[in-house]
């Protein structure tokens, strides 16, 4: 077993563990910090399958911009822990067995039309120098230029949209 | 040498977790994580395939979710705080109807 298989295994053991972490504590303020154990997680992948520039930008944004705003509103608005709701009973035993569902047919149709030809191999250290991050901005900004605006656009008008959503109404109410 | 299965096999157990988080638990907050689980999940399978057929155009496209990713959070969180000053409570079962 290759040094490489057994690092895979370790970090996906970790990288389930706190995902089902994240879905069985009962305290909001616990699920946001095993999300971000699990994001560290999948920004190591990221770094095993070569891609450093994206592993950066998920610890960054992700486990460091996106998480503190959860932990943020989760604080302000003290939902830690809420009461569970009798409405539904019969939500939980429905949601646990079409998630099952869900996973069997995602593995039976990764099962029936699998390529064991294709391997990711270990990033050679070209890989993490800045030539390889030249390569993807050039592609970036020449083939992708357009996406790349109208994400900005996008996020002024998440930024917008937010401040609107919240703000206090002079006079009114 | 890790086949890349493996990669998505980690990656579809990671979706159907936040699948089951999305469809059993109450609290919108941890619906929303669960849904960023669901995108993570999605962008290693990204991640996985670009290493594979050694293209840049799996990177950028997890670049841009992570950043819709992003704007979404921004204005979801910003819901969630403007429900809780109406209604004082944030539990998702008594959010049926339309009217403030």
């Amino acid at each position: 077993m290759s040094s490489e298989l057994i690092v895979f295994l370790v970090l996906s053991l970790v990288a389930i563990a706190t995902a089902l972490g994240m879905l069985f504590s009962q305290n909001a303020v616990y699920s946001a910090l095993f999300l971000v154990l699990n994001f560290v997680t999948v920004a190591v992948f990221y770094l095993l399958l070569g891609a450093p520039f994206i592993a950066m930008s998920q610890i960054t944004v992700y486990a460091g911009a996106i998480m503190v705003l959860f932990l943020f509103v989760i604080m302000l608005l003290g939902a830690e822990n809420l009461a569970p709701s009798k409405n539904l009973p019969w939500q939980k035993p429905l949601a646990r067995l079409l998630s099952v569902i869900l996973a069997v047919e995602a593995i039976y149709l990764l099962f029936s039309r699998a390529r064991t030809d294709l391997a990711v191999t270990a990033p050679d250290a070209s890989l993490n120098t800045m030539d390889s991050l030249r390569d993807m901005a050039m592609s970036l900004f020449n083939q992708y230029l357009l996406p790349f605006e109208v994400t900005s656009i996008l996020l002024l008008v998440a930024m917008v949209g937010a401040i609107v959503l919240t703000r206090q109404e002079k006079g009114g109410k | 040498m890790v086949p890349v299965d493996y990669y998505i096999a980690l990656s579809a157990i990671l979706f159907t977790i936040g699948t089951l988080g999305v469809l059993s638990r109450r609290n919108p907050l941890i619906i929303f994580m669960s849904i960023e689980l669901m995108l993570n999940a999605a962008n290693l399978a990204f991640v996985a395939f670009a290493s594979v057929y050694q293209t840049f155009s799996g990177q950028i496209f997890v670049f841009f979710v992570i950043a819709v990713a992003a704007a979404e959070v921004a204005v979801g969180l910003a819901l969630i705080v403007e429900i809780f000053k109406t209604r004082k409570n944030i539990n998702i079962d008594e959010m049926n109807s339309l009217k403030g």
